[in-house]
């Protein structure tokens, strides 16, 4: 029978399957971070039962530390990242600390490692997992409760997802990137377009993108409620592995595997989505989730001109919660901060690309830019290039690896009322720091809204 | 975890949409290595407006939270659900939850019924009009019941079982150990492994 790519994957992890139970799947990669493990390796401990495959897991510190050098000051963050390394040690889990050089966010270190390759199951206690299904693994977020479950047993009961498929036609004009097909795509489909499905994107601009742009794609599959987003792996996915330092080193085996998986020519999705590359322009959000965005050229949209009435008190709320009246261009919007970084946008390419928009060019007088590298490697990559000079020098600030201003949850946040173009991934009302107000963007969109002070593409710096 | 066969209660009204994971409790609230203590962080800024219904009197009781569509969406963090359960809440109904939500939910013990906009919005309407309507959500028959309406929701059998049952997935699953063993003999020589031997 034809399958499609997350059909494939799911099949071939299946280790136990009966009548009206869900199915048990085999997890090939368990990535752990502070914040949604202590629980679980709490009722472990409560239970006697030990880490089945220590060497199917791995862990990092990333959400709750702070992006400046030194020690963590707030007593409550340290004891959450001490509790992290002790039930490492305890549970022989390897870890990547603050210091370490592959220490990083959970979604970069996987890729950056080779640990995420095609075809495997990967699951982490975060819902942006979504990411390393650009690799071809099904790949999706899960709850403390399942931490411990895969922790156990190695396995997941599971519900088999339905599959959506996103058809991306045509290639995406000059200065549109992966953040602005993914920020569009959600604001066509909703918040929970995707609920219940597992996206394959496809396409010939999906296939044209980097292994970077595909995560970010795939990372922000989980704000259109999909549970998770994939991209059949290709000659550039085989190129990204082929010298990291968990490829396989049967490599040419490995590889005549995964070209097997890519979706059958003649395999059905449950349905389907198009979407026109060529249409696409540089996308930003005015709302309080991630489904309320509009291209840059557009304006504050009028709460009235939705079709729902739920839609229409959200975009209300939204606009009394953001402080913005309709009908504003959107390009007229001025922020105080812009934050580079994240599991959606911290990856050596966001960064270059953000710096060759500021070459020569510098941060508008009264905003704050912080730059923050995905991982220590991404970061000594850049300082390699001469990228944290760029950023410096047009006055943004360079900081060390982790989640930092994404969440509100360690010491980089927005203070109430302030306003941020943000590469990241939610616009959630306080997600960034309580009353703070956030407009996802591109890294190109960052970049010159940084240097104009306002809402700005590239294009509007020449 | 306990069994879930019936429970009743009155309701309060959250007429809200994308009621994401980080309104059901922030990130900064994120930082406990236990599980309970996190009812503070619960809506913790909406709770700042004292016109928030979670701050109306006549909801101080309610065991169920009727929410509108898209509950739970955003991060996947479980703390949501022990937030509303150390609260209090026994039971939320929404139009739609997030995928991620709804399994942490249902493993806890919080029992998330989906019923119709329609079903809500009258539930919405009765409990604001006597906030003391009895509420009565039945896991055996699969109902919810208030005033003069019953209505059915949806609930697949196995996670039914589970819920009347109390049963710990985990348990469930190492009682497969030979199953698991078995697949384990299958996977690939080359798939990766996070410390090599």
């Amino acid at each position: 029978m034809a399958k499609t790519l997350a059909q494939k994957v799911w099949d071939a992890h299946i280790v136990r399957q009966a009548q009206g139970e869900p199915d048990l799947l085999y997890i090939d990669l368990h990535l752990l971070h502070e914040v949604t493990s202590p629980q679980a390796f709490d009722g472990l401990r409560l239970a006697g039962r030990p880490v089945r495959r220590p060497d199917l897991t791995i862990a990092t510190e990333d959400h709750n530390v702070p992006t400046t050098p030194g020690p963590i000051v707030d007593p409550v963050s340290r004891t959450q990242i001490e509790t992290l390394r002790k039930n490492c040690a305890e549970f022989g889990v390897r870890l990547h600390p603050l210091g370490d050089e592959e220490q990083g966010i959970v979604h970069v270190i996987g890729p950056q490692l080779g640990l995420t390759q095609p075809g495997m199951t990967v699951v982490c206690g975060d819902s942006h997992t979504s990411t390393h299904g650009a690799f071809g693994a099904l790949a999706f977020g899960i709850g403390t409760s399942e931490v411990e479950h895969v922790l156990a047993t190695q396995t997941l009961p599971l519900r088999p997802f339905k599959t959506m498929a996103v058809n991306v036609r045509g290639t995406l004009p000059e200065g549109v990137s992966a953040k602005d097909l993914i920020l569009a795509l959600i604001t066509q489909i909703g918040t929970g377009g995707g609920q219940g499905y597992v996206i394959e994107y496809r396409g010939e601009a999906i296939e044209a993108l980097s292994m970077e742009s595909r995560m970010t794609i795939c990372n922000m599959s989980i704000e259109a409620g999909a549970r998770a987003g994939m991209i059949a792996p290709d000659e550039t996915t085989f190129e990204y592995l082929r010298d990291k330092a968990h490829a396989p080193e049967d490599f040419e085996a490995a590889v005549a595997y995964w070209r097997t998986l890519p979706t059958d020519k003649d395999a059905r999705f449950d349905t389907e989505v198009d979407i026109d590359a060529r249409s696409l322009t540089p996308f930003v959000t005015w709302g309080t989730n991630p489904g309320q965005g509009a291209p840059l050229g557009a304006s504050v949209p009028d709460p009235q001109s939705f079709d729902t009435d739920s839609a229409r008190v959200a975009a209300q709320r939204a606009l009394e919660y953001m402080g913005l009246q309709a009908g504003t261009p959107l390009r007229d919007i001025s922020v105080d901060t812009v934050f580079l970084g994240s599991c959606t946008n911290g990856r050596i390419e966001d960064l270059r690309t953000a710096a060759q928009v500021l070459d020569g060019r510098k941060v508008a007088q009264g905003v704050r830019m912080m730059v923050v590298p995905g991982s220590v490697r991404v970061r000594l990559q850049a300082e390699a290039e001469g990228l944290d000079k760029v950023f410096t020098d047009a006055g943004a600030d360079w900081r060390q690896a982790g989640c930092s201003m994404c969440l509100g949850m360690n010491p980089d946040t927005l203070q109430p009322g302030e306003r941020a173009a943000s590469t990241s991934n939610r616009n959630f009302e306080g997600r960034q720091g309580k009353g703070g107000r956030t407009h996802l963007v591109s890294p190109l969109v960052a970049a010159a809204t940084a240097v104009v002070g306002r809402l700005a593409s590239p294009a509007d710096l020449v | 975890m306990d069994k879930f066969t019936t429970h009743t209660g009155t309701g309060i009204p959250l007429r809200r949409s994308n009621v994401d994971t980080d309104q059901i409790i922030p990130a900064v609230y994120l930082k406990r290595v236990t599980r309970s203590g996190f009812e503070d962080g619960l809506f913790a800024a909406w709770r700042s407006d004292p016109d928030f219904v979670l701050n109306d009197e006549a909801y101080a009781n309610a065991t169920i939270l009727v929410a509108g569509p898209e509950f739970g969406t955003g991060s996947s963090r479980e703390h949501a659900v022990w937030a509303l359960q150390n609260y209090g809440f026994k039971v939320v109904i929404s139009p739609r939850f997030a995928d991620i939500f709804r399994g942490n939910s249902l493993k806890g013990g919080l029992l998330t019924v989906q019923l119709d906009t329609a079903v809500v919005e009258e539930l919405w309407k009765a409990i604001e009009a006597d906030p003391s309507t009895s509420i009565t959500v039945d896991v055996v028959n699969r109902q919810v019941r208030f005033g003069d309406t019953t209505t059915e929701f949806e609930l697949d059998d196995y996670t039914r079982w589970r819920l009347l049952e109390g049963l710990d997935d985990i348990g469930l699953t190492l009682r497969h150990g030979d199953s698991i063993d078995e697949f384990e003999k299958s996977r690939p020589s080359w798939a990766p492994r996070t410390i090599v031997a």
